[in-house]
């Protein structure tokens, strides 16, 4: 199998995405206690298979001990009709166990739909799961899941909300198949 | 020892459906099993397609096909689910069951009789039914009664969405797992603790294989021989995802020294009986026992 990546939106220009992305939370959010941010630039790698089908994704919160601490996003085919898209929600089994099984989805704030190959970035400043957690040590999770494809998972050490006035951190991990370079920054 | 063998030539030609109710601890290498097309479902509307039948390699179809008359499926909601195109082919059976409410459901092949042997006579008989129904059947004067009450049940669990429900809990009839660890939360590297009941009492000092499917694609079998505690508990680590196939058994009971062994070759003695078929012959009020259980699990890789 042959992965290329798309040439444009390159992943370390994050400096590019939070100038406008985190001004765009506060505005959105004036009742938030702090406005912290957290983005996420996620690559879904363009895949040379004879069956394409665009990977089902779930990005999740979870502490240091890896128990689950709250969902951020689950982009998957919202626009089936009878909501048939959800029966391939179980692919992404790690989080299927974790969180996606006592869900009814969609569930407003966290479901979308899925993404074409190419580089997305995606901020979570207004996710009320994250706004609830207790400042900490946490990881990012992103699983995906492929119709006919495999799977892959990764997780992203973070710490949140970060301390007021420091400066913006961020970690970075690059998926073997169905994930490309994912970068993750907390912008206390 | 020849009336153990005129026995035997008796049990030799037994009819169809007599012989294969007995077929699952006769023969040791026949094993019973249902197998799913999956155990974690998601979405609207999921089926289930599951095989069914007897062989001697596990989820391998080469032997019988496996018999659906006493298919029992229990929904989340702990009431019957029917089965939809059920059809028998050489090798095996195959049914569909629709996953419309969330939950855990529970797809069991269901055997519980009782069957004697009496003479009239120089006459062999042999019937079939319930302890009630064969008072009335078998005359007063009948001689050499051997009765025999089989319980075995062999299953798989399937969820749809979160794990539970009502089709958990033992009927207190025969061999039943009593989930500890859901079956459906099984995952390769954890441990998973399975308690089982025999009658509603906990099965200990039980023996209890697990082995894992597609040894086609495997040198060697992977095989987990364990004994159950006196809860009933074992703990299984699971070496790596799959399909796997668990029978519990009941102990033997220990032989007197110098008794005569109650199992040949392809008749062992009834387990968990006072003797085999050789030993004491069961009564109406008190058969002798033969009680069986397995199931299909799938391990998840992590």
């Amino acid at each position: 199998m042959k992965i290329s990546y798309t040439s444009y939106g390159s992943v370390r220009g994050l400096g590019r995405v939070l100038p406008w992305a985190a001004p765009l939370t506060v505005a959105f959010a004036p009742a938030a206690v702090f406005a912290a941010d957290l983005s996420l630039t996620v690559e879904v790698p363009r895949l040379d298979v004879a069956e394409y089908h665009r990977p089902y994704m779930a990005i999740w919160v979870e502490k240091a001990d890896q128990s689950f601490a709250g969902n951020l996003a689950v982009w998957y085919d919202l626009k089936m009709r009878n909501k048939e898209g959800t029966k391939w929600l179980k692919d992404m089994r790690s989080w299927w166990r974790k969180s996606g099984r006592e869900l009814d989805m969609p569930v407003d704030g966290i479901s979308g739909a899925t993404r074409a190959p190419g580089v997305h970035t995606v901020s979570f400043g207004n996710n009320s799961a994250l706004k609830a957690l207790p400042a900490g040590e946490y990881q990012l999770v992103i699983e995906a899941a492929r119709e006919v494809g495999g799977r892959e998972l990764l997780r992203l050490p973070f710490a949140w909300p970060g301390k007021a006035g420091a400066k913006a951190t961020s970690s970075e991990a690059r998926g073997q198949t169905e994930l490309g370079a994912v970068s993750l920054t907390v912008q206390p | 020892m020849k009336k153990r063998l005129s026995l035997l030539a008796s049990m030799a030609a037994l009819a169809a459906a007599f012989a294969a109710l007995l077929l699952p601890t006769a023969a040791q290498a026949h094993r019973s099993w249902l197998l799913p097309s999956g155990t974690v479902f998601s979405g609207q509307e999921p089926w289930v397609a599951v095989d069914a039948a007897v062989s001697n390699d596990i989820f391998y179809f080469e032997h019988n096909a496996g018999n659906l008359d006493n298919l029992v499926i229990t929904g989340p909601d702990g009431k019957p689910v029917e089965a939809q195109n059920q059809a028998k082919t050489r090798y095996r059976s195959v049914f569909d069951v629709k996953l419309d409410q969330s939950g855990t459901y529970r797809i069991a092949l269901v055997n519980d009789s009782v069957f004697a042997s009496y003479k009239v006579g120089n006459e062999t008989k042999r019937v079939r039914g319930t302890v009630e129904s064969l008072r009335q059947e078998i005359p007063k004067d009948a001689q050499d009664l051997r009765v025999t009450r089989s319980q075995t049940r062999t299953e798989t669990f399937v969820t749809r969405g979160k794990p539970g429900g009502d089709s958990l809990k033992p009927t207190g009839r025969g061999i039943e797992l009593v989930a500890v660890t859901h079956p459906n939360d099984l995952f390769a590297g954890e441990t998973a603790t399975f308690r089982f009941v025999d009658d509603g009492k906990p099965a200990a000092g039980y023996g209890v294989t697990v082995i894992l499917g597609g040894k086609r694609y495997q040198d060697k079998l992977t095989e987990l021989n364990l004994d159950t505690d006196k809860n009933g508990e074992i703990k299984v680590k699971w070496p790596q995802a799959g399909m796997y196939w668990l029978e519990v058994e009941p102990a033997r009971p220990a032989r007197p020294q110098g008794a005569p062994q109650a199992g040949g070759p392809g008749m062992p003695a009834a387990p968990g009986a006072q003797g085999g078929p050789m030993g004491p012959a069961g009564t109406l009020d008190k058969p002798t026992r033969r009680a069986g259980y397995s199931l299909t699990l799938e391990v998840l890789p992590q």
